[in-house]
């Protein structure tokens, strides 16, 4: 089928599309989908019309020795935005947290904590997180591969699918449409939408390995393949619902109580895995070693402690549902793998550490490779302090309480955080062609405060967690209940001050690196031969 | 090493990288999944078990749509602290007909698996307009916009309807008067011995005190029989579950 042919199938879909959106706002029976509907609707008429107006009209052949690098900037630029969206509400959260009157009168309907909880860990995770992962994916693809990324627009389609993906979703929270499924929080439709998004980039990233001119995939290819076909498994199982109706945004699960807890658990604990482990170790695969100059430590390593964790992480969900009314069988499996994952996850730890072997001085002159090593050295330590949570008697204390949390920034701030930034920092000069960032020394800048913020968050969240959790089991010598419940909230309040001020400082340096990295754009001087097309290589 | 070197093969040959990395990760989850759909224990036997309301339901998908189970968990562990707190430890069967679980999975408040009768409607209705003025110490968020929401039960046959297509033992006749039996649980002036028939145990009281059926009114019947259900006095804990 020619362009012209396809054009014209284009033009019915869109129109159809369009007009059933139009309907579906007209009989919505509720506001997020009224909404989501009108915003379908926009979109697919804009893309009728700009459609229509390519129809018939010659086309420029896209250049297939070059890189597809376009989307990969605009996935940068997508990445460092949706941080600081994220990070934003992480704060304005957790100060509500501190202070309930910020959970405002006149926003109550929307704003309350209960509605942009789910706003800020979906922007963290899959706004943040999901679109470091699609950038840096493509990026690495094509550089590992030798060959231009797979499908022609294909990858627009994907970059821009997804970020309709995270509109929806966010929209949709703060107004009422959610299926209550935590990190899986957007309703059916948006759930369709994404699978598709997904089957997409799937088809992109293995068609671009599929053409690779090396003989060999590149580990991080390994991880980030593992990560794109196991998040579609997950997600497809854990959204299994069916619509209340077409024209609403209520479904109902097909699982219920004990069965969908631990498909939950298993999506839960295994976005954690795949989405936030597998696939920034792809990340870390690529960019350690390219900024240390250094080749990657083991392969043999790597080899195993690949097939390792993706084999084992995805037992590890039942450590979510210690002593709940799951059977114990399940629970005890999930422990014992927990642990025993703990070795793979250093596995990868010391294969990235290692790696800067022979370059360990750069360290002192390089704040962005300071900025890598250090998200390793939090991924070490939260992948010890898993394990060892998913322990029976110690979950029994930690359960429940903000010492989960406080787990959970680790890993996310210091490992996510830390290696997309530095992902960052490593592809806005190859991708602008400038010779360097505008400045190493904010780059110091935002390392530090980034680090003592998460120090302060994962302190605080220590001594909280385990001050409630200690104050919730206290008996007297009578055998009664010490303290209250509401005890143990008014005690909490000093900390969540400091865990407020550790996220702004987390945020201060993420609006540092977005001037560095807007200057280094504007003002760093360029690369000699600017214009030239990269080959590929 | 000669096992290691033999990686070669799928790492130059992405679909077999592909197929099998799926292979490896779909383990896991089919040996912890699967026999919970068949493992008999995996539902205790209990007396009292029974669908929600409509009323009920529509103040459960409230309750998921505020994100409640962001700070309340609906799971009581069989510990000393928490039965004495909380009550009897939560059961598998009490959240059978749960779509989806609301077990939670943080305490920033207290648990609400037996909140149902602790308190008194005007205490909820009192603590959801404004918590600090019951809980001093509360952090929770104001939700006095459901008693000035009000709701029609225009869609409500659909939502059983939709239940009992995913297994939740809705009869026909629960679905056609669904409309119906939402009216009357928050009218005790009504006829509601009908309902009371279809669901045993549901309280029938104007839960708000004020006219019309806000969200405070199916929040509050939600709320009031949470963990209310189950009849422990015929109980046996089963020990190889």
């Amino acid at each position: 089928m020619n362009t012209g042919t396809l054009n014209y199938v284009k033009l019915v879909v869109l129109a159809l599309a369009t007009l059933f959106a139009m309907i579906a706002a007209s009989y919505a029976r509720d506001l997020a989908y009224q909404l989501h509907m009108v915003i379908f609707m926009i979109v697919a008429a804009g893309l009728f019309l700009t459609t229509l107006r390519a129809t018939d009209e010659p086309v420029t052949p896209t250049p297939s020795h070059e890189y597809f690098d376009s989307v990969v900037r605009a996935g940068v630029i997508a990445t460092a935005f949706w941080g600081v969206v994220g990070f934003l509400v992480g704060v304005v959260i957790a100060f509500q947290l501190a202070f309930p009157a910020l959970n405002f009168a006149w926003a109550e309907g929307y704003a309350n904590f209960g509605r942009l909880r789910p706003l800020h860990t979906s922007a963290v995770i899959f706004a943040f997180g999901g679109n470091a992962l699609i950038a840096t994916s493509f990026y690495v693809v094509q550089r590992t591969s030798a060959a231009r990324l797979w499908g022609g627009n294909l990858g627009w389609f994907v970059f821009w699918g997804y970020q309709l993906f995270i509109v929806l979703a966010a929209t949709g929270y703060l107004l009422g449409g959610t299926q209550s499924k935590e990190y899986a929080e957007p309703e059916w439709y948006v759930d369709i939408w994404l699978t598709i998004v997904w089957v997409a980039y799937l088809a992109v990233f293995l068609g671009t390995i599929v053409k690779r001119k090396e003989p060999h995939i590149y580990v991080a290819n390994w991880f980030y393949l593992a990560f794109i076909v196991t998040v579609a498994m997950l997600h497809i199982v854990n959204n299994i619902s069916i619509p209340v109706s077409i024209w609403g945004s209520k479904s109902v699960q097909v699982f219920s109580g004990v069965q969908d807890a631990m498909v939950q658990w298993w999506y839960g604990h295994n976005a954690v895995g795949f989405f936030l482990t597998a696939g920034f170790l792809g990340m870390m695969y690529y960019f350690v070693p390219k900024q240390a100059e250094r080749p990657v430590f083991s392969y043999k390593l790597s080899i195993i402690h690949f097939w390792a964790l993706i084999f084992l992480y995805i037992w590890a969900g039942p450590h979510h549902l210690h002593y709940t009314a799951l059977p114990d069988w399940a629970a005890t499996l999930g422990m014992v793998f927990s642990i025993i994952l703990w070795m793979p996850s250093w596995g990868g730890m010391i294969n990235g550490l290692m790696t800067l072997q022979g370059a360990w001085d750069k360290l002192r002159t390089d704040p962005v490779l300071r900025m890598m090593v250090t998200s390793l050295a939090f991924y070490g330590m939260s992948t010890f302090e898993g394990p060892m949570m998913s322990i029976r008697s110690v979950n029994s204390l930690s359960h429940y309480t903000d010492w989960t949390i406080g787990h959970v920034h680790s890993g996310a701030l210091g490992w996510n955080g830390l290696i997309t930034f530095g992902a960052l920092y490593y592809l806005v000069p190859v991708l602008w062609k400038r010779e360097r960032l505008y400045s190493l020394g904010l780059v110091s800048w935002h390392f530090w405060l980034a680090t003592i913020g998460i120090v302060l968050y994962a302190a605080s969240m220590w001594v909280t967690g385990i001050m409630e959790g200690l104050m919730w089991r206290e008996v007297d010598a009578n055998g009664f209940l010490v303290n209250s419940f509401a005890d143990t909230v008014s005690a909490k309040f000093p900390m969540y001050v400091v865990r407020g001020l550790g996220g702004v400082l987390f945020l201060s340096g993420a609006l540092i690196m977005c001037y560095n990295l807007w200057m280094t754009v504007r003002a760093a001087p360029a690369k000699a031969g600017l214009g030239t097309a990269v080959p590929a290589e | 090493m000669s096992i290691l070197s033999k990686h070669k093969f799928i790492e130059t040959n992405a679909s077999l990288l592909l197929v099998l990395s799926f292979l490896v990760v779909t383990i896991g989850g089919l040996v912890q999944i699967v026999p919970l759909f068949y493992l008999e224990n995996t539902i205790e036997k209990v007396e009292g078990m029974r669908p929600y309301s409509p009323l009920e339901l529509t103040g459960r998908d409230i309750y998921v749509r505020e994100g409640c189970y962001v700070c309340h968990s609906q799971m009581i562990r069989p510990m000393r602290d928490e039965v004495e707190r909380y009550g009897h430890y939560s059961l598998a069967a009490e959240s059978m007909y749960d779509h989806p679980h609301q077990w939670g999975s943080k305490r920033t408040g207290p648990d609400l698996a037996r909140v149902g009768g602790r308190y008194s409607d005007d205490w909820h209705i009192d603590h959801l307009r404004d918590p600090q003025s019951v809980v001093p110490e509360s952090i929770m968020p104001k939700y006095g916009f459901l008693e000035r929401t009000f709701l029609e039960p225009d869609h409500i046959a659909d939502l059983l309807k939709t239940h009992a297509f995913v297994g939740v033992p809705y009869t026909d006749e629960m679905i056609e008067a669904a409309a119906a039996d939402f009216r009357a649980q928050a009218d005790p002036d009504s006829d509601y011995d009908d309902m009371l028939e279809r669901y045993p145990g549901a309280q029938v009281r104007n839960f708000d005190g004020q006219p019309g059926i806000s969200e405070a009114d199916a929040l509050i019947a939600y709320l009031q029989m949470l963990g209310t259900l189950v009849d422990f006095s015929t109980f046996t804990p089963d020990a190889n579950r």
